[in-house]
């Protein structure tokens, strides 16, 4: 199985633990990547704000490079997951859209011909890898230990782009990939909300409130962690929940595990390879429970 | 077919006023709808259930409700469609606002929004002679926004919303949209410039964190949220950059534009303004330690091969103009 690999702006900046977590389970994996080092940011849905088209063209570009390596798109990013199913669905449906698109590419010598399907990581395993190759391969399951997931706006809505209709195993395939991992399920009407860190730098408070509502929810429901496919929420729900909690005037301390660190702490990978060192709510409980070492 | 509607109910004049869950076991025809069964369960089964519902056609706007967790009209929700383990249907009151009793909730906050944003054509130029025209194509754009029929639904499943009352919310920004983007509103040029600077304060449109929620449960199609967007990007066009918001994309763009990939690093001065030292202030505890715990973005942040056909493309496509409003 071979990708191209599209890793998105924060598992390279904000979140450094995550790019180096998702290369190392896909290596184990036997999930080939091939990365498109010209490819540019998604416009993360900030700058479709100012201009939709320019943001379609710079996927439409991304979707053309991968054309051109003859491979699937994989991302490890709800958030360019969702910004580029939402600019191929308007791009694949609209063809007089595309030739415009189109014609701003020429010029470098690219075209996007309609074919792409990019994929997430999460729906990668469940939907091309397998769960029962998937399940061969989780070698010290997290049997114990309760996991909530919190998906990242973009990887549920809108569900038309998204495709749920024709993959409707899409919306609960995060609960699915926790019980491979031999982990409980801590379910809550949180998983699918927003983590508010769009408004981060426009409404502090407001955004600081949703990380303490999630974390403060799940923790009531007693959850040792939760993971998410998303670097953007994982920026906010684990770099943000000091704040949460002195804002909230309650102990919070969950912590927040990227999707590729979970897999990989059940597939036996070291916590300190996976990166949890590097995260700002601690982990060592988390990882005590598993009874690893550090 | 058999369900179980599982409801959350609320008495206030019980003697002990807490909210419960109580499940209703009926039978109903193979094509009925959620209300179908509320109304089942009210007629043969228990006659104290409170809900709202009039046209049971999707027009009439009252009996936006949560079913198994999100709003949508209750009378456009088929039961076998909404069928969950156990052949059960979760039914709660619509969420953000109040509960009055059982599955009806106090419209006040829904309607205060409304009227706060002045939901009527306010001309400023000089009266024409005849009628005010308004081109064909500005008005089936707008026919999009005026099909809300103040259900409530976006209100009841806006996340902002969720955590602060204050926000505008989906419902009263989408019918601004409608009287900003109206070419009869505003000066002779039909631009509403007060309205554009009353909605880029706080608690406007800058406050909406693009979740799409109000999209996905809008029953009647108006996507909001995109409506919020089109309201930034014509507060943007008409030059209200100084806050936040506006700052946060322009910063965006600049930094994509430059490298091909956004430098984190740099996005939260450039949106916060570098003379902005309390602000900056505020993010330092973060800052310090994202930095102790090695998770800073990089300091030198290069830029990608191939980053001037990305410069190359925002030139062309930003000279090109937008596509039309509302394209979606």
């Amino acid at each position: 199985m071979k990708y191209a690999f599209y890793p998105g702006c924060v598992s390279r900046g904000g979140c450094p633990e995550l790019y180096p977590a998702a290369k190392l389970i896909c290596e184990r994996l036997g999930i080939e990547l091939e990365e498109m080092p010209g490819a540019s940011c998604t416009g993360a849905g900030v700058l479709q704000e100012k201009n939709r088209t320019l943001g379609d063209t710079l996927n439409a570009r991304t979707f053309a490079m991968a054309e051109n390596l003859g491979l699937p798109i994989m991302t490890i990013c709800s958030t360019c997951q969702g910004v580029m199913s939402q600019a191929n669905y308007r791009l694949k449906n609209d063809p007089e859209y595309l030739a415009q698109v189109n014609s701003y590419l020429a010029e470098e010598g690219l075209e996007y011909k309609g074919s792409a399907d990019p994929k997430h990581l999460l729906w990668v395993l469940i939907e091309d890898y397998g769960i029962d190759r998937l399940t061969t391969l989780i070698t010290r399951p997290l049997g114990g230990v309760r996991l909530a997931p919190f998906y990242g706006c973009y990887l549920v809505r809108p569900t038309e782009a998204l495709g749920m209709e024709d993959n409707p195993e899409r919306s609960t395939s995060l609960e699915k990939l926790i019980e491979i991992l031999g982990a409980t399920v801590v379910d809550y009407s949180g998983k699918t909300r927003c983590c508010g860190f769009p408004i981060l730098t426009i409404n502090e408070r407001n955004s600081v409130a949703m990380v303490a509502k999630h974390t403060l929810d799940v923790k009531d429901l007693g959850a040792d962690a939760m993971v998410t496919p998303c670097p953007l929420c994982h920026l906010n729900l684990d770099g943000f929940q000091p704040k949460a909690s002195a804002q909230a005037q309650r102990s919070i301390g969950m912590p927040i595990l990227h999707l590729p660190q979970a897999i990989g702490l059940a597939m036996g990978i070291s916590p300190q390879e996976l990166g949890l060192r590097r995260h700002i709510v601690n982990t060592a409980p988390l990882v005590t429970k598993l009874g690893v070492r550090a | 077919m058999d369900l179980t509607l599982r409801v959350r109910r609320f008495d206030p004049d019980s003697d002990n006023p807490e909210p419960y869950w109580q499940d209703f076991s009926v039978t109903v025809e193979d094509n009925a709808t959620v209300l179908d069964a509320l109304i089942k369960v009210r007629e043969d089964v228990d006659g104290t259930l409170s809900l709202r519902c009039s046209c049971r056609s999707s027009i009439c706007g009252s009996c936006a409700m949560r079913i198994n967790g999100h709003a949508t009209l209750a009378c456009k929700a088929q039961a076998r469609d909404s069928l969950g383990d156990d052949n059960v249907i979760v039914v709660e009151p619509a969420g953000v606002m109040h509960v009055l009793k059982d599955l009806v909730v106090d419209f006040d906050l829904f309607w205060d929004k409304i009227m706060a944003v002045e939901p009527y054509l306010q001309p400023q130029g000089p009266e024409p002679e005849g009628e005010y025209i308004a081109s064909n194509e500005s008005m089936l754009h707008l026919s999009g926004v005026t099909a809300c029929i103040m259900c409530g639904a976006c209100v009841s499943d806006c996340t902002v919303l969720e955590v602060d009352p204050t926000f505008m919310g989906p419902a009263a920004l989408a019918k601004a949209y409608r009287f900003t983007a109206d070419p009869r509103d505003g000066d002779e040029e039909g631009h509403s410039e007060d309205r554009l600077r009353m909605l880029s304060e706080a608690s406007g449109m800058w406050d909406c964190t693009r979740c799409f929620e109000c999209v996905q449960v809008c029953p009647k199609g108006v996507a909001p949220m995109d409506r919020i967007m089109s309201l930034r990007d014509q507060a943007l066009a008409a030059g209200m950059d100084k806050n936040y918001g506006a700052r946060h994309v322009q910063a965006f763009s600049d930094l994509v534009e430059h490298s091909g990939w956004l430098d984190e690093l740099r996005i939260v001065p450039m949106t916060m303004g570098l003379g902005n030292v309390p602000a900056l202030l505020n993010v330092m505890p973060e800052a310090l330690r994202a930095l102790s715990h090695g998770k800073l973005p990089p300091l030198v942040h290069p830029e990608l091969p191939g980053a001037e056909n990305i410069r190359n493309l925002f030139e062309k496509v930003e000279q090109g103009g937008k596509e039309p409003e509302g394209h979606h």
